[in-house]
């Protein structure tokens, strides 16, 4: 079985990421409550390496790994990819150029 | 372009698989392509169950698949992970973070027109070419980094499955005998065909048949497996220095797909039964 660590760090990362992803009403959103209430459902076992548990536990980290993974990339893509093409004024202004003024319009 | 012509009443239609997937069209233009940033037009993000299964609804519009089949997905777990996809998204919807979806709607439309058996050569073809099993003889510390690194996982592998598989450093890459590849193929046939897509999609992600199996027994977990997939990548990196805008997006992004495609394999693979035991009084 993976080194996953403590099942309610998880729990807590994944609800953590749930509400960057939803915004204001998180705590109705279905992915929270199916969390939550897969976690309840697993909690009672009388067995100590009960594999049921296990598994749940390893998709919530996959999940986690989702969530986290999709956020960092996408704001990467915002900071590094995102920002288009430059204007010729800021092209200029690069290397300590000023357009011209044309007066009377181009052309 | 015909996606642009599109007048937003039509029913909506969720993105294409991503552009390097598709069959390319007759006039050279990827049929499969994906369209560009479309403008949330939804409010609200709802699951309904209907007779194929679960259906995601944007208001009171049903999703399509871009080949404009009924969005059904057999579990409801990975409907609500696609719902939570959907709803996620802020004033343009971006396709290229809705993992989920995109295996979902690879898995209805089938772009490729691949069968099972098809699907499970493409995957045990890889170990042909397995990335934990092409090692380098130098720089030595590299190639002692892959065998501290990359050993554990091949002689898992291995005894899970009871085959051979070696290692080589020759060009040819290692020699896999025919019933290593024959026990692959039998087990990966107990998947159904949801399932295998998953695993075809993570395994092309890795690059690695081994890995992409220790991933799916959970044996290792998804970070794991991309630093070990990436572990040359890594070494580099180490050594001569990180580069966010290159580096980071790109593990970022094969985090999210590798992710994405574990999830999906064992969501569409589990049948999940609470037993309530009695309690002794």
């Amino acid at each position: 079985m993976a080194a996953l660590g403590a099942p309610l760090r998880t729990l807590r990362a994944l609800l953590r990421e749930l509400r960057h992803a939803a915004g204001r009403s998180y705590r109705d959103s279905p992915a929270y409550r199916h969390v939550l209430a897969a976690f309840r459902a697993h909690r009672v076992t009388s067995e100590k390496l009960c594999r049921a548990q296990q598994e749940l536990h390893f998709q919530a980290a996959t999940y986690l790994c989702l969530l986290r993974s999709v956020r960092e990339h996408e704001a990467l893509h915002r900071e590094y990819h995102g920002k288009g093409e430059r204007s010729p004024q800021e092209v200029a202004g690069m290397v300590g150029f000023r357009l011209p003024q044309q007066p009377g319009g181009k052309g | 372009l015909w996606w642009t012509h599109s007048p937003p009443t039509r029913l909506p239609r969720s993105p294409p698989a991503a552009a390097g997937s598709g069959p390319v069209g007759p006039c050279g233009r990827r049929a499969y392509a994906p369209p560009a940033e479309r403008k949330r037009f939804y409010q609200n993000v709802s699951i309904s169950q209907g007779e194929g299964g679960f259906e995601i609804n944007l208001d009171h519009r049903k999703l399509k698949t871009p080949q404009a089949k009924l969005f059904t997905v057999p579990s409801e777990a990975l409907a609500i992970a696609v719902a939570t996809e959907w709803d996620s998204q802020k004033d343009t919807i971006k396709f290229y973070t809705m993992h989920l979806t995109t295996l979902c709607n690879t898995a209805l439309d089938n772009p490729t027109q691949r069968n099972k058996t098809q699907l499970i050569r493409a995957a045990v073809k890889f170990l042909e070419t397995d990335t934990v099993c092409y090692r380098v003889e130098e720089p030595p510390a590299l190639a002692e980094l892959q065998k501290n690194e990359w050993d554990p996982v091949v002689t898992w592998a291995e005894k899970r499955y009871n085959v051979t598989i070696g290692s080589s450093t020759s060009i040819l890459g290692p020699n896999i005998p025919a019933s290593t590849k024959e026990t692959f193929v039998s087990h990966l046939a107990s998947y159904n065909m949801w399932a295998l897509q998953g695993i075809e999609f993570v395994i092309t992600q890795l690059k690695s048949l081994i890995l992409s199996m220790s991933l799916i027994d959970r044996h290792i977990t998804v970070e794991k497996a991309v630093l070990l997939s990436r572990l040359e990548e890594e070494y580099q990196i180490r050594r001569w220095g990180n580069v966010e805008w290159a580096h980071d997006y790109d593990l970022c992004e094969l985090r999210a797909r590798t992710a994405a495609g574990t999830l999906f394999v064992h969501l569409c693979s589990e049948s999940s039964t609470v037993k309530h035991k009695l309690l002794q009084d």
